[in-house]
C-alpha cells in the first residue's frame, strides 16, 4: 500500500485541481470533450516526462529536451518534403532522438562534467542544428496521418475516448514503468541514482547503463517531438523553447527527485496532466497568462515542499 | 594455514607515510582484530585489501596465490568484502534488491522477483533475522539493520574474507551484541573475519588475535587469550613525548565559558565544563565520540537540545554569527571542506568575516592585515594574493588559525588543529597556542593525538560515546590513562 501512496497522492491532487476548475467553469470544464482535449494536449510533455523520469531516477537531468523536440519537428518535415512515407518520418524522428540521447550520454559519462552542464551545451547545439537544417525558417510539409495522432476525435470516433497519440503514450508509459520495476536493467537504473558508488561496488556497469538511460530518454523525447510535429504540422526550429522545464516540473510534481533514486512514470504523467489542467482551466476562465504561470509555479513549490516533508518525516522515525 | 597474507605493505600519500612495511596474516575460522590510534594506518591497510587503494610496494597472497585487486569489484570477486563504516547501500531499493544488487536472479532481462525475495528471506533467516521483510526500502531501516543487510550482501557473494571497519561506532548495546552473533556465525562458517575497532573491550570479546599498528608500522600481533587491555594500550601508544611543546606558566583567570549538561540531537549526550581565561583545555576521545559535535554546539553551528551555555556575559544559546561577535571562533577539523575556501586567496580567506568596513571590501586594508599575519605566523607563501589551495597543509592551517587571530576572539575552539601537517608547522602552532594562553585567551583543543594534548593543555577531559568526563590536570595523567578512558 505504501508503495502506491505517492501515485495516489498525485492523482488526488489532480482530482482536487480538476474539481476546483469544474466549480469555477461549470459550463465547459466537466465535459468529456474537455477531458479529451486535455489528453490531446498533454502528450508532448507526457512523452518527454517518460524519458525524463528515467534520466532523473538515474540521478541525471536533460536540459536539451526542448531543443531536441524542435530538431525532430524539422527533421520530420524535411523527410516528408523529400516525398518519403510518413513511416520513414517516424523512423527519422526516433533515430534523431536516439542519436542525440547517445551524444548526451557519452559526453556525460566520458567528460564527467555533470549532466546539467553537458546538456546545457547540447541544448544550444541541438537548437542550432535545427535552425541550420531549416535555414532558420519554418519548414512546411504535406499533411499525413502523423497529424492525426493528436487530432480531436470526430463524433463517429468517440468510442476511442482519446486520440491515438494519447493511447500510445499510456502504452509506452506502461512498458517503461514495467521495465523499470521488473527488469535487472531497471533496478540498476534506480541503484545508480540512489547510490552510484554502491552500485559500482556491486559490479554494476555504471557508465554503460547511464548511457543507455540517456538513449532511452532521447527516444521518448524524440517521440515527444513527433507529437509536437503532429500538432504543428510543420517543422519549426523555434518550437518548444523552455519545454524541458515543463517536463522536469512534471517529473518533480510526480515525486521525482533531482538527486536521483526516486520517481514514478505514471506519477510524472499525472504531473504533466496537472500542469495542463491548470493551463486549460486558466484559459477557459480567461485568466491572464501571468496568473497561470504563478499558479503553476506554486504547484511545483507545494509538490517539492510536500516531498521534503515526507522525507524528513521518514528520516525522523 | 594462512588464508590471507600481507607482506611488507607500504603506502604513502604525498609526504605522509601511511604504511611502512606492514605484514600480517589472517586465517579461516578466526577473527583478527586490527587496532591502533587514529591515523595509525588501519583504514589504509583495509582499503588496500579491498582494492580501493593500491600499495606502493609489498604483496598480498590469497589462498597462496598472488592477489592484487585493481578495484573493489575485483576484490569482491575474489571473495574479499569490506563493510564500511558508512554503509554502501542503495537507500531507495528494497532489502532483497540490495542484497542481490549486481547479481540478481533473472530469466533473460526480467527479474525473478519471487526467487530474489525467497533467497534474501532465507539468508536473513539464517542470520537470525527471520522477521526482516525483504520488501522494505533500505532507507526506512535503522542503521543497525542496514548493517545486517550489508553483511547479507557480502554473504550472497560467498565472501571468504570479511572486513568490518569500525562497525559499532553508530550502534547501541543490543545491536552490538547482535553484530557479534553475526560475526561468530561467520567464523563458524569458516570465513576469515578482520575486525577494526577502537573499542578494546569489544576486541577482547570478539577477536582471537590482534594486530597492533602505530604510526603506519606494525608493532606486533598478540593472542587475545594471552593478553589484556593494558597490554594492548601500551602497544598502541608506546612512544615518548618529544620536546615539541613549549609551555609557559599559564595564569587562569575568571570563568569564561560555562557549559551545563549540554546535549545535541545525537551527540554530545552530556557535557559539563568550565573554562577559565588563559587556560588551554584538551578534549580527548575517539573519532565519532562527539568531540566535534560538542564544539559545534558551543559555537552555535549545531542545534542544542538541552543544557545551558554561558559565555562571558552572554547566557543562553546563540547563532554562530553572534558567537563571532561575542568573541568565539571555531577552527574546523576539515580544512579542505569547511575550514578554507581553497580557490580564494590568502587575504580573502583570512579576512573572510570582515573584509573591510561599512560593507565595502578594501583590498589595501585586506592585504596590509594579511601581511602582518603572514609575518607573525611565518606562513610560507608568495603573498596575500596567492591561492590558498596551493599552500602546504601546515601553511593552510596557519591561514585558518590567522582568521581567528585577526578577529581577536577570546575563545578559540580548535578541532584537530594539527591534523595532517608537518612537524615544523605543528610546533609553530603549539607556540601560538601557548602565547595566546599567556595573553589571557582561552582554548578548547580537540585532538586524537594524546602526546599533543599532554604537551599543550593545562587540563584534559575525555569524551566517550557522547559523554564528557571530568577534566583532570595534565600533569596528573598520562597517555595510557587517557586511552583507557577513551575506549571505555
Amino acid at each position: 500500500m505504501k508503495k502506491y501512496l505517492n501515485i495516489i497522492g498525485v492523482i488526488a491532487a489532480w482530482l482536487v485541481i480538476y474539481g476546483i476548475f469544474c466549480v469555477l467553469v461549470p459550463r465547459s470544464f466537466p465535459t468529456w470533450q474537455n477531458l479529451e482535449t486535455l489528453m490531446r494536449q498533454v502528450v508532448i510533455v507526457g512523452f518527454g516526462s517518460i524519458g525524463m523520469t528515467y534520466i532523473m531516477i538515474a540521478g541525471g537531468i536533460d536540459l536539451s529536451a526542448g531543443s531536441l523536440v524542435a530538431l525532430v519537428t524539422v527533421v520530420i518535415a524535411l523527410v516528408l518534403n523529400k516525398g518519403f512515407s510518413p513511416w520513414v518520418g517516424v523512423g527519422a524522428a526516433l533515430l534523431t532522438g536516439i542519436c542525440c540521447g547517445l551524444i548526451n550520454g557519452v559526453l556525460i559519462t566520458r567528460l564527467k562534467a555533470g549532466a546539467f552542464i553537458v546538456t546545457l551545451a547540447t541544448m544550444g547545439a541541438y537548437r542550432g542544428l535545427a535552425k541550420g537544417l531549416s535555414k532558420e525558417n519554418t519548414v512546411n510539409a504535406p499533411l499525413t496521418w502523423i497529424s492525426n495522432l493528436t487530432d480531436a476525435l470526430r463524433p463517429s470516433e468517440h468510442w476511442r475516448l482519446m486520440p491515438n497519440g494519447a493511447w500510445l503514450m499510456v502504452f509506452c508509459a506502461t512498458i517503461a514503468a514495467w521495465v523499470l520495476r521488473y527488469t535487472v536493467f531497471g533496478r540498476h537504473v534506480v541503484a545508480i541514482g540512489s547510490n552510484a558508488q554502491a552500485a559500482r561496488l556491486s559490479g554494476i556497469r555504471v557508465i554503460r547503463i547511464t548511457t543507455l538511460v540517456y538513449i532511452i530518454g532521447g527516444l521518448f523525447i524524440g517521440i515527444a517531438g513527433l507529437m509536437d510535429f503532429s500538432r504543428l504540422t510543420i517543422g519549426d526550429p523555434t518550437a518548444a523553447v523552455g519545454l524541458e522545464l515543463d517536463i522536469i516540473a512534471a517529473v518533480v510534481i510526480g515525486g521525482g527527485s533531482l538527486t536521483g533514486g526516486e520517481g514514478n512514470i505514471f506519477a510524472s504523467l499525472v504531473g504533466a496532466l496537472i500542469m495542463e489542467t491548470i493551463r486549460a482551466g486558466g484559459t477557459q476562465m480567461d485568466l491572464k497568462d501571468w496568473v497561470q504561470n504563478i499558479v503553476t509555479g506554486l504547484i511545483i513549490l507545494i509538490a517539492v515542499a510536500f516531498d521534503r516533508w515526507r522525507i524528513a518525516r521518514a528520516a525522523n522515525r | 594455514m594462512w588464508f590471507l597474507r600481507a607482506e611488507e605493505i607500504s603506502k604513502s600519500f604525498g609526504a605522509t607515510q601511511a604504511l611502512l612495511g606492514v605484514s600480517f596474516e589472517a586465517k579461516k575460522g578466526e577473527v583478527l582484530a586490527v587496532v591502533g590510534e587514529n591515523g595509525s594506518g588501519k583504514s589504509t591497510l583495509m582499503r588496500i585489501l579491498a582494492g580501493e587503494e593500491r600499495p606502493d610496494s609489498g604483496r598480498l597472497l590469497l589462498d597462496d596465490a598472488p592477489y592484487s585487486p585493481r578495484d573493489p569489484l575485483k576484490a569482491r570477486n575474489h571473495g574479499v568484502a569490506l563493510i564500511h563504516q558508512e554503509l554502501a547501500l542503495c537507500p531507495h531499493l528494497t532489502v532483497a534488491e540490495n542484497v542481490e544488487l549486481g547479481g540478481e536472479s533473472h530469466r533473460g532481462p526480467v527479474l525473478s522477483v519471487a526467487q530474489m525475495r525467497s533467497k534474501a528471506k532465507s539468508l536473513l533467516a539464517e542470520m537470525g533475522h527471520p522477521d526482516l521483510s525483504p520488501d522494505i526500502e533500505v532507507r526506512r531501516l535503522p542503521p543497525a539493520v542496514q548493517q545486517v543487510v550489508e553483511i547479507a550482501k557480502a554473504l550472497t557473494r560467498n565472501a571468504s574474507v570479511i572486513i568490518f571497519d569500525e562497525p559499532t561506532s553508530s550502534l547501541g548495546k543490543d545491536d552490538v551484541a547482535n553484530l557479534f552473533r553475526q560475526i561468530r556465525n561467520l567464523r563458524e562458517r569458516g570465513a576469515a573475519v578482520i575486525y577494526i575497532s577502537h573499542f578494546l573491550d569489544e576486541v577482547m570479546e570478539i577477536a582471537d588475535r590482534a594486530t597492533v599498528l602505530r604510526d603506519g608500522s606494525l608493532v606486533g600481533t598478540v593472542d587475545i587469550a594471552k593478553t589484556d587491555i593494558q597490554e594492548l594500550i601500551r602497544l598502541m601508544v608506546g612512544r615518548e613525548v618529544s620536546e615539541l611543546y613549549p609551555r609557559s606558566g599559564h595564569q587562569p583567570g575568571e570563568v569564561l565559558l560555562d557549559v551545563e549538561h549540554l546535549a545535541g540531537r545525537k551527540l554530545p549526550r552530556d557535557a559539563v565544563l568550565q573554562l577559565r581565561r588563559g587556560e588551554v583545555l584538551g578534549v580527548a576521545g575517539l573519532n565519532g565520540s562527539g568531540r566535534t559535535e560538542f564544539l559545534r554546539a558551543i559555537c552555535g553551528l549545531d542545534r542544542i537540545v538541552s543544557g545551558e551555555i554561558t559565555f562571558a556575559k552572554w547566557a543562553g544559546r546563540a547563532e554562530v554569527h553572534d558567537r563571532w561577535r561575542q568573541g568565539m571562533g571555531f577552527l574546523s577539523e576539515d580544512r579542505k571542506q569547511e575550514g578554507l575556501a581553497l580557490k580564494l586567496s590568502l587575504a580573502e580567506n583570512l579576512m573572510m568575516p570582515r573584509p573591510g568596513r561599512k560593507g565595502l571590501v578594501r583590498p589595501s586594508f585586506q592585504n596590509a592585515r594579511t601581511k602582518t599575519w603572514i609575518e607573525r605566523l611565518g606562513i610560507k607563501c608568495k603573498g596575500p594574493d596567492q591561492t590558498v589551495g596551493h599552500l602546504s597543509g601546515g601553511n593552510q592551517q596557519k591561514v585558518a588559525l590567522g582568521r581567528l587571530l585577526e578577529q581577536d576572539v577570546d575563545l578559540l575552539l580548535l578541532d584537530e588543529p594539527t591534523r595532517g601537517i608537518d612537524l615544523g608547522s605543528k610546533s609553530e602552532i603549539y607556540k601560538v597556542i601557548d602565547e595566546l594562553a599567556v595573553r589571557g585567551k582561552s582554548m578548547l583543543l580537540v585532538s586524537s593525538y594524546l602526546p599533543e594534548l599532554l604537551g599543550v593543555c593545562d587540563r584534559i577531559a575525555v569524551m566517550s560515546r557522547g559523554v564528557l568526563g571530568p577534566p583532570v590536570d595534565a600533569s596528573l595523567t598520562n597517555a595510557e590513562l587517557l586511552m583507557e578512558a577513551c575506549v571505555k
